[in-house]
């Protein structure tokens, strides 16, 4: 007898990734990769004033250019497109796609253009005179409270987003709030760290730029809208919401996405306008952002600033943390704006058991491109706030950063793990993930090495931080378009395995893992399984990709779909093979009853009989197609820890990374080769922003940094190679046991070089100093003058 | 309007074209060779990167009309009979890229970085790569798949 190859197990192994054949080749269709017959070209004309009331618009040159179709002003373009919905429950002004009659950052849109082509385009939104009057620009976050110099939206006093949240310990939820536990706690501390500290802005810099192709067809009453987004989904909701259209009558179709990173799950204003020109002109419209414009009109992330005070004993107890945050959110709320925030607060407990808890949450406007969510949205910055202060208390109480973390730890028996902000840590072993750094880091030798190189005048520093996430999100309850995710998982008649996802990845590899998960699943190669994603046309269902929840939610639909199918593919092996189904073996391409591979049917022949039922066995229906939604019953919360060492010139201030050591627990694995990669892109942001990133906005509201010339994000030689290994602590949340890891790198990586920084300046008293770490900052410190 | 004839992918390719028409815009646009991205606007990014008469250059760099008489090879014509090229095997095997965007200029860049300097350090893939970001893999694995395309040479 032949013997059959034994198909490996695929899930768990570092399989290549199979989107790659088409990126490596240049045979991926991007947006702007996107040709439709009698496409025309959008343009915006934007703002060059942070604040200002518009006077006159004078769109009669570029009305006149030659190739020009059509120019709208904002207060046009009103007449159709309504205000843009928000995705959060707060009180938010309105937000029109183009401005109507007032500008409130530099680079809102206030007219647009269709042209013929993207040059003409460009030409006529440039010969468009646009005239304001200029009003006062609020650009400091905490003036901005004061509602000096000015107020910038009607209706919201002392400009006040969102006026204050409260939290934690002795907070009902009614938000009645009882101070005993907090007070106590302070009057009770040998010891009390107070710090402010900046988490600041960040461009999220996607390398492939937003764009979008609306077509809608008057002859079929139907809009076909292609975007550089994370969630097409909600893009098909949010555009048929806004174009008076059922979501039957819209196909959103997110093509090869380069990057997101957050910035791409809000719907933006060129996508309304783009789909309600093209309902309006009865032609396809193209429009593709700039770098340029990017900078100015694609969503920021971070910028909260963090009061924080913890009280503890002298032996490293933590006794209570109070945390008043102000995060400013720019000019108006978009789609997750006014929730980021209320994750830092979620967060504030981080690893530790700390008996009280107060967090406050206020969100501020200002003339900024607003905010949304940028990779790890909300949960770094809790990260980064409590974890300086742990290392602070280190300092203070001159304990090993380590030590006093060990001394606050929840214990592995204490999962699951109430928390006072209201989240239910699922799982965890925070000490074995740090133990397990440490010893990769070789702990004790490395601070002989700082010690030594100290010795010799060396500016050397050691950093590190743990860290807990809150990721996929989530239930239904947490987010407003509902927390579950949709597969749908098709046997084709020749035996090839089709199934969908919602979760719409850019960059991910879901084509890869979803499809590990189900050559195991129904022991088939790889190499008949295809994952779709990404189209509405395709994917009945779906929510997208962001808050690390593709695998834990999108992974388990999947696998519960499949489960579906399986099941009912066992029946008609049942019946081809008289055997009961639940003796019915998938293995190898083959499909036998328990104990006798040799007796069974291939995959393909059990395929076609489904769809060939004759005679069809009772109780069943032709066919193998099946789909699942899957609402998990509570967020994921990996974690981790990671350490850095750092150097700093003397002379310059320049600091370079010296080692970055990672351990980072995500549960379950599916691929460790695309975790890893994963791993490695969060740990490079969040080192951009410990080290070189930031938005600056001038006093004028004018944003200094607004292309890849200022605004610096880390080049290869930034980056020493990261060390990482991981401890796997399962989820109970879904039957995978994933827990998600988009986002971890970006959590550890700033306060372990933030703390790496301090430590290599401890010479000069320094005990905090705000990101980025600017060898000019750095500088100034080493020649004795504070940050 | 300026006539060029420009050798792609070693097809002579004549077009009228604007005087101000960017060599980026050119390839993708005229000769739908979109595998060429664009990611900026002030040349840092390098997702455009493409030969210039076997160096490597900024594509969003370059107007069309400087490109005259010169040849080109964009992505597309690096895989040469079905066999991929060192360096797009070595990006799929270590896995190098996430979202791709970046990917073809990194490639282009690579292949530069090889032809000068076949068997370079860690440190000299790292400077030799820093014209091109990528915002997805921290570098980390496209170095280890130059020194995988660097091993096979």
């Amino acid at each position: 007898m032949a013997t059959t190859p034994v198909l490996p197990k695929l899930v768990g192994q570092r399989i290549k990734r199979r989107e790659d054949p088409r990126l490596i080749q240049g045979k991926a269709t991007y947006v702007d990769d996107i040709k439709i017959a009698g496409m025309q070209h959008l343009a915006f004309k934007r703002s060059d004033v942070a604040h200002g009331r518009i006077t006159k618009i004078d769109v009669g040159v570029a009305q006149a250019m030659e190739g020009v179709e059509a120019v709208y002003t904002g207060a046009q373009i009103a007449a159709f497109v309504p205000p843009m919905p928000i995705g959060t429950p707060f009180p938010s002004p309105p937000h029109h796609a183009v401005a109507t009659d007032t500008v409130r950052y530099a680079g809102e849109a206030v007219a647009v253009v269709v042209a013929r082509d993207r040059y003409v385009a460009r030409d006529a939104a440039d010969a468009i005179v646009v005239s304001y009057e200029r009003l006062p620009a609020v650009v400091d976050l905490e003036q901005a409270m004061t509602g000096k110099p000015t107020v910038i939206h009607q209706d919201f006093p002392n400009n006040l987003a969102v006026p204050l949240v409260p939290g934690g310990t002795g907070v009902g939820a009614d938000s009645s709030v009882d101070d005993t536990a907090i007070t106590k706690a302070f009057a009770g501390a040998e010891v009390v760290i107070s710090q402010r500290m900046m988490n600041q802005r960040l461009a999220p810099s996607a390398i492939e730029p937003r764009g979008v192709v609306a077509h809608f067809e008057p002859g079929k009453g139907a809009m076909t809208i292609w975007s550089s987004t994370q969630n097409p989904h909600i893009l098909r909701t949010m555009i048929a919401a806004m174009n008076g259209l059922g979501q039957d009558q819209v196909r959103a179709i997110a093509p090869e996405v380069g990057g997101g990173f957050g910035a791409k799950i809000n719907i933006y204003g060129e996508e309304y306008v783009a789909a309600a020109l093209s309902k309006q002109l009865g032609i396809p419209i193209k429009w593709i952002e700039d770098r340029s414009e990017a900078f100015v009109a694609t969503t920021h992330g971070r910028d909260i600033l963090a009061y924080v005070d913890l009280a503890a004993k002298r032996d490293g107890t933590v006794l209570g943390l109070k945390l008043r945050l102000i995060a400013d959110v720019g000019a108006y709320n978009m789609l997750l704006t006014a929730a980021i925030p209320t994750l830092t607060m979620l967060m504030a407990n981080a690893c530790y058991r700390i008996p009280a808890i107060r967090v406050t949450v206020t969100e501020v406007f200002t003339n900024k491109t607003p905010t949304d969510a940028y990779r790890g949205a909300g949960r770094p910055e809790a990260t980064y706030f409590i974890e300086r202060a742990m290392d602070m208390l280190a300092r203070e109480l001159k304990m090993d950063p380590a030590d006093v973390r060990r001394k606050n730890f929840i214990q592995p028996d204490q999962f699951p793990f109430a928390t006072p902000m209201g989240a239910v840590y699922d799982s965890g072993d925070y000490e074995k993930a740090m133990d397990l750094a440490l010893k990769n880091a070789k702990w004790t030798e490395l601070k002989a090495e700082r010690d030594a190189a100290k010795a010799k005048g060396r500016l050397v520093g050691l950093g590190l931080a743990t860290y807990v996430e809150v990721c996929g999100l989530g239930p239904s309850s947490s987010l407003p378009t509902g927390g579950w995710e949709h597969s749908g998982v098709t046997i084709e008649r020749d035996g090839r395995i089709s199934a969908t996802t919602g979760a719409s990845p850019h960059g991910q590899g879901n084509e890869t893992t979803f499809g590990q998960m189900l050559a195991d699943q129904f022991g088939v190669p790889l190499e008949h399984v295809t994952i779709l994603h990404g189209d509405t046309g395709v994917v009945k269902q779906g929510i997208g990709t962001f808050g690390s929840r593709s695998q834990a939610v999108g992974g388990t639909a999947l696998h519960l779909a499949g489960g579906k199918v399986k099941a009912k593919m066992a029946k008609f092996a049942a019946a081809l093979l008289e055997a009961s189904e639940d003796d019915i073996v998938f293995e190898n391409g083959r499909v036998f009853v328990k104990g006798a591979p040799a007796s069974g049917k291939s995959f393909a022949e059990v395929a076609a009989y489904a769809y060939v039922p004759v005679p069809l066995p009772p109780g069943l229906e032709p066919g193998l197609s099946d789909e699942a939604f899957f609402e998990p019953a509570n967020n994921t919360y990996p974690f981790g820890c990671h350490i850095s060492m750092i150097e700093i010139d003397r002379e310059t201030g320049e600091p370079t990374l010296l080692k970055l050591v990672a351990v980072d627990d995500a549960g379950n694995l599916i691929n460790p080769l695309i975790v890893e990669g994963q791993i490695h892109g969060g740990l490079a942001q969040g080192i951009g922003q410990a080290m070189i990133e930031e938005v600056v906005y001038n006093s004028d509201g004018q944003m200094i940094t607004g292309s890849f010339m200022d605004y610096a994000i880390p080049r290869a030689t930034d980056f020493p190679r990261f060390e990482l290994d991981s401890t796997v602590t399962p989820t109970p949340v879904n039957p995978l046991g994933a827990k998600g890891v988009g986002e971890a790198g970006t959590l550890g990586s700033t306060p372990c070089i933030v703390a790496a920084a301090v430590d290599a300046l401890s010479e000069f008293g320094v005990t905090h100093i705000d990101m980025m770490l600017r060898p000019e900052k750095l500088w100034r410190i080493i020649q004795g003058g504070r940050s | 309007m300026a006539q060029v004839s420009i050798t792609v992918n070693g097809k002579v390719r004549k077009a009228d074209v604007e005087p101000r028409l960017l060599l980026a815009h050119f390839l993708r646009e005229e000769l739908l060779l979109t595998g060429t991205h664009i990611g900026c606007d002030t040349s840092q990014c390098g997702a455009c990167t493409v030969l210039v008469d076997g160096r490597s250059a900024k594509s969003c760099t370059i107007f069309a009309v400087q490109a005259d008489g010169s040849t080109i090879t964009t992505i597309e014509g690096l895989a040469r009979d079905g066999q991929l090229h060192a360096l797009q095997q070595g990006f799929w095997e270590e896995h190098g890229l996430q979202c791709g965007y970046c990917t073809p200029g990194m490639i282009m860049s690579a292949v530069n970085l090889l032809n000068d300097n076949p068997a370079p350090t860690e440190q000299q893939i790292r400077e030799g790569i820093s014209g091109n970001f990528c915002r997805c893999t921290g570098y980390q694995h496209i170095v280890n798949a130059v020194q995988n395309a660097a091993g096979k040479r």
